[in-house]
C-alpha cells in the first residue's frame, strides 16, 4: 500500500527545521534548506504562527494537469513523480499548486515531495505523519 | 572545511572576503578563531566605544550539520569590563550564517548615519535606517525589517533597542526576537557604531565527504537528543525548573544577596510558569528540543474586556534578575519586567543586578529621592522598578549615568561596594552554591556561569566532598573543553551529547581528523589566547574583589569562606599558568 505524508499536528511544531534538513539530507545528499520538498516557514517572525508547506498528495494532481512537457505524472497513491529529463523549468506547475508546495532548487528544477516519510522520521514533536493511503 | 571570512567597514560600507583556512584549521572555528580575530583587529588599549573594535560572529565546522550545532559566538571588546566581551546567542542565525556562506564576519568602523546591514548570500549592503534608530521597542523594530528585506522564513533579524543606541554599557543585541547576545554590552557597541540590525539569510548547499557516514552519525546523534534523558529537563520545565530547585538547596541569590532562598519562590517557579502562563515552546534553528518557553502575558488595560497580550520568552537566569533578586512575588509581575527590559534591548542579568543593589542603596538611605529623581525603591514594587528600568535607559541625571554603567562603577561612585554584587565587574548569575560557582565567574573567560558550570561542580562537591584542588581540576577541565564545544559551536545545554568522543567522530564526518588529545590540547590553547587578550587589557585575577556580600550568605555548601575562594584561585592560577 503507498504511502503519503499528513500534516498532523500543525500547531505542534517547535521550527527547529529538522525535517526540512532530513529530506534533503536524505533525497538530494546535500545539508541545505532549498533542496527540502517540505518547507516550514514563519511569516512575520518567530512571534507568530508557524506555517507547514508540503505536498498534499492530490489524486487528481493540479500541478501534472498544468505541466506541458509530461515530466510531472500522477503516482499512485497521490501526488506526483518527476522526470527530470523532461522538465523544462517552466514553472507552470508552481501556480497550479494552490499551498505553493513545489519550489526550485539552486538547478532551476523543481523539488517534488516523494512522501518517502523521513520527516516524519525526524519530527521530534509528531507534527508529520506518514500515512498509509486507501488508493491503489 | 569552511574558512571564509566577510570583513566590512561601516565607514566607507565596502567589504571583502577572504580565505582564513590558516585560522580554521588551527582553531577549528567559533570562538577559538573569533579569539585570533580579536587579537587580529582590535588594537591594544583602545576604548569599546572606538569605531576601531571590531565585531566579530563566528560559526563552526559543525553549525547546521549536527544537531544542536546551532549557535553563534560574537566577540569584542566589552565596554562593561573593558576587556573580553564574548557572547552567544542562538536563533536562526547560525543557520543563515552557514547558507549564506560566510564562517565568520568581522565588521569595524562607524557609520556616517544610522544604518543597517542587508546581507543576502553575496549581496551585502549598508542600508539607511534613520526612521528606525530612535523606534521604542525590538520587537517592532523587527516586524519593520520583515517587511523590507527578503529571505522570509529562513532569515534572521539581529537588533538593538533603545539601550544600545543610548549606549547603556550591558545593552544587549536581540536575535530573532527571543535569543540574545547578552551580557557584556555588545547592544552598546552597535549603537557607537551607528548600526542598529543585521539582516543576514542564503540559499546555499552544503555538501560532505562522505554522505552515508554523515546520515548514520546524524542519526546517532538525534537519536541521542531526543530519546535519551540528556536533555529532557530542557524542554519541559525549562530552565526555570531550577528555581525551586535552587530555592530547596539555599543556592538561589534573592534580594541582592542578603539570602539564598525565597519564602515566595513557589508562585514564581517553573512550575508556576508552566501551568498558568506558558503558552508554547520554539527551537532555534537545527535543534529538535525546543527550550525556548514563550509565556503568555494578557493583561486588562481598561475596564470591560479590553485586554492586551504580550509574548515573552522566560528562562531561569531572568526569573532569577527580576524576580527573587527584587523580590517579586507573581510570575505575571516578573514577566512585565522582563518585557520591559527586551523591549529596550536590556541586558535581563545585569538590570536585574543594578536594580538590587538601587534597592538595598535605598534602604539605608545612601541613595535618597533627589537621586532617584522621587522615585522610592522597594523589594516587590514591580511598578516603580518598571519605571527604574525606562530611567535607566533614559539616563536623566548622574544616579541613573552610572546605573547605566553596571552595578560595579555605579558602587565605586555612591558606595555600597560590599553588596555591589559582581564579579569581573559583571553581575552574576542566578547561583550562590558555593566556591566553585563563585572562582568560575572570576576566572571564566567571560565572566559567565557557563565558561565553566562552577555550580553545578559546587553541587558535586556537596555530594561527593571534594577537596579545594578536585574542584579547581574540574574547573581546569571545563574551561578547556568548553573551548571546543564554542569552536564548533554547539549549544552548552547538548554538551552532555558532545561528548569528548562524539566531537572527534562528528568532526571527522566533515572531514577533520583530530584526536581527542589534539582536540584538549586546541582547547588550551583557545583559553590561553584568551588570557593572552584579557591580560593585555588589564584584566588581572589578583584584581578581582569579591564584595563581602558572598562570604556572609549562607551557600549550599554553607557559608564560604574567603581563604578557600583565595586559595582555589591561587591553585588555579599555578594549573593554568595564567
Amino acid at each position: 500500500m503507498p504511502a503519503k505524508i499528513k500534516v498532523a499536528n500543525p500547531n505542534r511544531c517547535i521550527n527547529c527545521y529538522s525535517c526540512m534538513l532530513a529530506c534533503s539530507r536524505t533525497n538530494a545528499n546535500s545539508v541545505s534548506l532549498i533542496d527540502s520538498a517540505i518547507d516550514v516557514r514563519t511569516s512575520g517572525g518567530i512571534e507568530s504562527g508557524i506555517g507547514i508547506i508540503v505536498c498534499r498528495s492530490c489524486i487528481d494532481p493540479p500541478c501534472a494537469r498544468a505541466c506541458p512537457t509530461g515530466a510531472l505524472t500522477p503516482r499512485n497513491g497521490g501526488g506526483v513523480v518527476l522526470d527530470k529529463d523532461l522538465c523544462d523549468s517552466c514553472k507552470l506547475c508552481a501556480d497550479a499548486c494552490l499551498p505553493r508546495a513545489i519550489h526550485f532548487d539552486r538547478a532551476d528544477m523543481p523539488v517534488i515531495c516523494t512522501h518517502c516519510g523521513v520527516c516524519a522520521k525526524f519530527c521530534s514533536h509528531d507534527v508529520l505523519e506518514l500515512v498509509k493511503t486507501e488508493v491503489m | 572545511m569552511w574558512s571564509n571570512v566577510l570583513y566590512i567597514d561601516l565607514e566607507t560600507g565596502e567589504h571583502h572576503t577572504r580565505d582564513r583556512s590558516d585560522l580554521f584549521d588551527k582553531y577549528l572555528g567559533g570562538t577559538g578563531v573569533a579569539t585570533q580575530l580579536l587579537l587580529e583587529e582590535c588594537p591594544a588599549g583602545i576604548d569599546a566605544f572606538s569605531p576601531e573594535n571590531p565585531v566579530i560572529f563566528s560559526i563552526g565546522p559543525l553549525t547546521t550539520i549536527f544537531p544542536c550545532v546551532s549557535k553563534v559566538v560574537s566577540m569584542f571588546k566589552s565596554p562593561m569590563t573593558g576587556e573580553m566581551g564574548e557572547s552567544h546567542a542562538g536563533g536562526r542565525l547560525a543557520m543563515a550564517m552557514r547558507f549564506a556562506g560566510y564562517d565568520s564576519i568581522v565588521i569595524k568602523g562607524r557609520a556616517a548615519k544610522p544604518s543597517y546591514l542587508s546581507i543576502h548570500d553575496d549581496e551585502v549592503k549598508l542600508k539607511d535606517a534613520t526612521s528606525i534608530w530612535n523606534l521604542s521597542s525590538v520587537e517592532v523594530t523587527g516586524k519593520i525589517l520583515r517587511e523590507v528585506e527578503p529571505g522570509k522564513g529562513r532569515r534572521s533579524i539581529m537588533r538593538i533597542g533603545k539601550a544600545g543606541v543610548n549606549q547603556v554599557r550591558y545593552a544587549n543585541v536581540n536575535v530573532d526576537t527571543y535569543r540574545h547576545f547578552g551580557r557584556l554590552g555588545m547592544g552598546a557597541v552597535f549603537g557607537s557604531k551607528n548600526l542598529k540590525a543585521i539582516v543576514i539569510s542564503g540559499t546555499e548547499e552544503v555538501e560532505l565527504p562522505d554522505m552515508p557516514a554523515y546520515k548514520k552519525m546524524y542519526s546517532k546523534l538525534y537519536g541521542e537528543v531526543v530519546d535519551t534523558e540528556v536533555m529532557d529537563k530542557y524542554h519541559d520545565l525549562g530552565t526555570a525548573a531550577n528555581i525551586n530547585v535552587l530555592n530547596r538547596l539555599k543556592g538561589l541569590p534573592t534580594k541582592n544577596l542578603k539570602q539564598s532562598h525565597f519564602e515566595n519562590a513557589e508562585s514564581i517557579s517553573g512550575e508556576y510558569f508552566a501551568d498558568n502562563l506558558l503558552l508554547r515552546k520554539i527551537a532555534c534553528s537545527n535543534c529538535p528540543i525546543g527550550c525556548i518557553h514563550i509565556a503568555m502575558l494578557k493583561t486588562q488595560f481598561q475596564k470591560g474586556h479590553e485586554f492586551e497580550v504580550s509574548h515573552i520568552s522566560y528562562d531561569y537566569e531572568l526569573i532569577y534578575s527580576l524576580g527573587t533578586n527584587l523580590g517579586i512575588t507573581m510570575g505575571e509581575d516578573v514577566l512585565r519586567l522582563i518585557d520591559r527590559c527586551e523591549q529596550h534591548g536590556l541586558d535581563i542579568m545585569s538590570t536585574g543586578g543594578v536594580l538590587a543593589w538601587a534597592t538595598e542603596m535605598y534602604e539605608r538611605d545612601l541613595i535618597t529621592p533627589p537621586d532617584t529623581l522621587g522615585l522610592s525603591l522597594r523589594w516587590g514594587d514591580t511598578d516603580n522598578y518598571l519605571k527604574m528600568i525606562d530611567r535607566i535607559v533614559e539616563m536623566p541625571n548622574k544616579f541613573y549615568q552610572a546605573m547605566a554603567k553596571g552595578t560595579a562603577v555605579a558602587a565605586a561612585e555612591y558606595g555600597g561596594e560590599d553588596f555591589a554584587i559582581n564579579l569581573g565587574r559583571l553581575e552574576i548569575a542566578g547561583y550562590h552554591t558555593g566556591p566553585a560557582s563563585i572562582v568560575g565567574q572570576i576566572v571564566g573567560v567571560r565572566h559567565s556561569h557557563l565558561d565553566n558550570g562552577g555550580y553545578s561542580i559546587d553541587q558535586k562537591a556537596s555530594s561527593q566532598q571534594l577537596s579545594e584542588e578536585q574542584m579547581v581540576d574540574k574547573l581546569i577541565y571545563e574551561d578547556y573543553w568548553r573551548m571546543v564545544n564554542n569552536s564548533l559551536v554547539c549549544c552548552l545545554f547538548a554538551r552532555g551529547v558532545y561528548g569528548e568522543q562524539n566531537m572527534v567522530d562528528a568532526l571527522e564526518c566533515v572531514g577533520i581528523k583530530k584526536t581527542r588529545d589534539e582536540l584538549e590540547a586546541i582547547g588550551r590553547e583557545i583559553f590561553l589566547a584568551k588570557y593572552k587578550f584579557k591580560e593585555r587589557e588589564g584584566f588581572d585575577i589578583d584584581k578581582v574583589s569579591v564584595p563581602a556580600r558572598f562570604f556572609e550568605t549562607v551557600s549550599q555548601l554553607g557559608m564560604v569562606k574567603k581563604d578557600t575562594v583565595d586559595n582555589m584561585l591561587k591553585l588555579y592560577r599555578k594549573k593554568t599558568g595564567i
